[in-house]
């Protein structure tokens, strides 16, 4: 099989690499760049705990070869934090306690970003809906939709709520 | 995953060309079905051809009262197109119904068509709506493309560049969705032109198909007394989700539904 010339923007940074084409996106982010926020937890596209962002749209690492994505852009969980302040969505996390064990909450962060870019007004069955390609073992998701209402509000009028 | 060669061709002739000259090729679209099935090394395909830098397979277009959807359009984009949230407002909310929206960006309509997954949605509304399939070579009637389980009238070196459909006076579609991915347990589309009326299935059999009774009725009189358990529940699928008797009666129930919100 023929390795080829990928180039791929990560989290602002530029790679030019020579990949196998069975490459997948979430392989080549844990393995090859060691940017192990993004999680694996199915093998049948449906959990989504490794969605990153493309062009502002969350969709799935675990469904995607790095071959399909020449020359384009894509944002992780390891991204979101800005001069050591968390995202509005991740610090809405923490607040609404939207975590329990903590193995869906990237995939849960970048898929309500993704959301809030569709729709920066969301209503709790708008999330519930957008929520059908995440899987949480832990929460019951109470809390997740809590943290997602108010992560919502932050991005639109960010506030300091660093406790 | 077994390894492969990939290729991302410009042209449609150019990933034909690719495509007579690998071993054992695959066209590859949004990737939602054939990814999945390649990492349960359900099949191993020598070669990948990427049909997603190919230009103008993903434009919508309206031309007097034919829609006309590329085939790589993503099941997304279809949901927010204005012309079809104008003119066909309930196959949008169909596009918007599949899976969930990672699924819905990278997953097109060409790709489910040629897939022809028994339970899938677009299949079902396709053969509802009077619609053609158009390929680089040939044009193929809605009525013959879906030929059984996974299996269509597409030669393996065939591509669907798009599918015309003609504006229906009336076009809705229901699903039972399977709770875990969404795909139809049974699903029902119904399209209305003046006074004929098309019912097709959805999730209930090997293949979609036209519940000729319903639609007969129907087309003489749209209403809600139309005779039920007309489909042979030899005839459909039992499995964990539902049985063969449970889906004849979703087919009733789903159809009413429908022509009470018409
Ligand atoms: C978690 C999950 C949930 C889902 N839920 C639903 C659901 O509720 N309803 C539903 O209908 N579907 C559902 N799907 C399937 C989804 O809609 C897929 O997008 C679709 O079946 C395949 O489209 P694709 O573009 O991803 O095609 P691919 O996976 O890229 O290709 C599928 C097959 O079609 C062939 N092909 C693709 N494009 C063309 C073309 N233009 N010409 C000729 N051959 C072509 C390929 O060679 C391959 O054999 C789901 C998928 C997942 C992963
Ligand atoms: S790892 Fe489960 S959807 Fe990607
Ligand atoms: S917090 Fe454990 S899976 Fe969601």
């Amino acid at each position: 099989m023929h390795e080829i010339s990928v180039k791929i923007t990560i989290n602002q940074k530029d790679y030019e690499r020579n990949i196998q084409p069975n490459t997948l996106l979430v392989d080549f982010l844990r393995e090859e760049l060691g940017l192990t926020g993004t999680h694996v937890g199915c093998d049948t596209s449906q959990c989504g705990a490794c969605m990153v962002l493309h062009n502002k749209s969350a969709i799935k690492s675990c469904s995607i070869l790095v071959a399909q994505l020449n020359k384009q852009e894509i944002t992780t969980i390891e991204n979101l934090q800005k001069d050591n302040e968390l995202h509005p969505m991740q610090n809405a996390f923490r607040n609404n306690h939207g975590l329990q064990c903590g193995f869906c909450t990237p995939g849960m962060i970048m898929s309500a970003i993704s959301l809030v870019n569709e729709n920066s007004n969301p209503s709790e069955k708008d999330i519930r809906k957008y929520l059908e390609g995440n899987l949480c073992r832990c929460t019951g998701y109470q809390n997740i939709i809590k943290s997602i209402e108010e992560g919502a509000k932050d991005m639109k009028e960010p506030r300091i709520t660093n406790v | 995953m077994y390894n492969f060669n990939f290729h991302s061709p410009g042209t449609l002739d150019e990933a034909i060309n690719l495509y007579n000259n690998s071993e054992d090729p695959k066209f590859l679209a949004g990737g939602m079905t054939l990814l999945a099935s390649m990492k349960q090394r359900l099949i191993s395909p020598s070669d990948l051809i990427d049909l997603r830098n190919i230009s103008n397979l993903s434009e919508v277009s309206l031309n007097d009262k034919v829609l006309k959807i590329g085939s790589l359009c993503s099941h997304f984009k279809l949901s927010r197109n204005e012309i079809i949230n104008d003119k066909i407002k309930n196959l949008a909310k169909l596009a918007d119904g599949i899976g969930d929206p990672a699924v819905r960006k990278m997953g097109t309509i060409g790709g489910s068509i040629a897939n022809s997954d028994p339970a899938a949605d677009w299949p079902a509304a396709i053969l509802a709506l009077k619609s053609q399939i158009i390929t680089n070579s040939r044009i193929i009637s809605n009525k013959d493309f879906f030929t059984g389980m996974f299996e269509t009238l597409l030669e393996d070196n065939e591509i669907i560049t798009s599918i015309e459909i003609e504006i229906p006076d009336y076009f809705n579609y229901k699903k039972l969705p399977n709770p875990a991915s969404r795909y139809a347990i049974v699903g029902v589309a119904i399209a209305k032109y003046g006074n004929n009326v098309n019912v097709a299935i959805s999730g209930a059999s090997h293949t979609p198909f036209i519940a000729e009774t319903i639609s007969d009725y129907l087309s003489n009189n749209f209403s809600n007394d139309f005779p039920e358990k007309t489909i042979a529940k030899d005839d459909l699928n039992e499995d964990i989700h539902a049985s063969a008797e449970y889906r004849v009666n979703l087919i009733d129930v789903l159809t009413k539904q429908i022509i009470n919100e018409s």
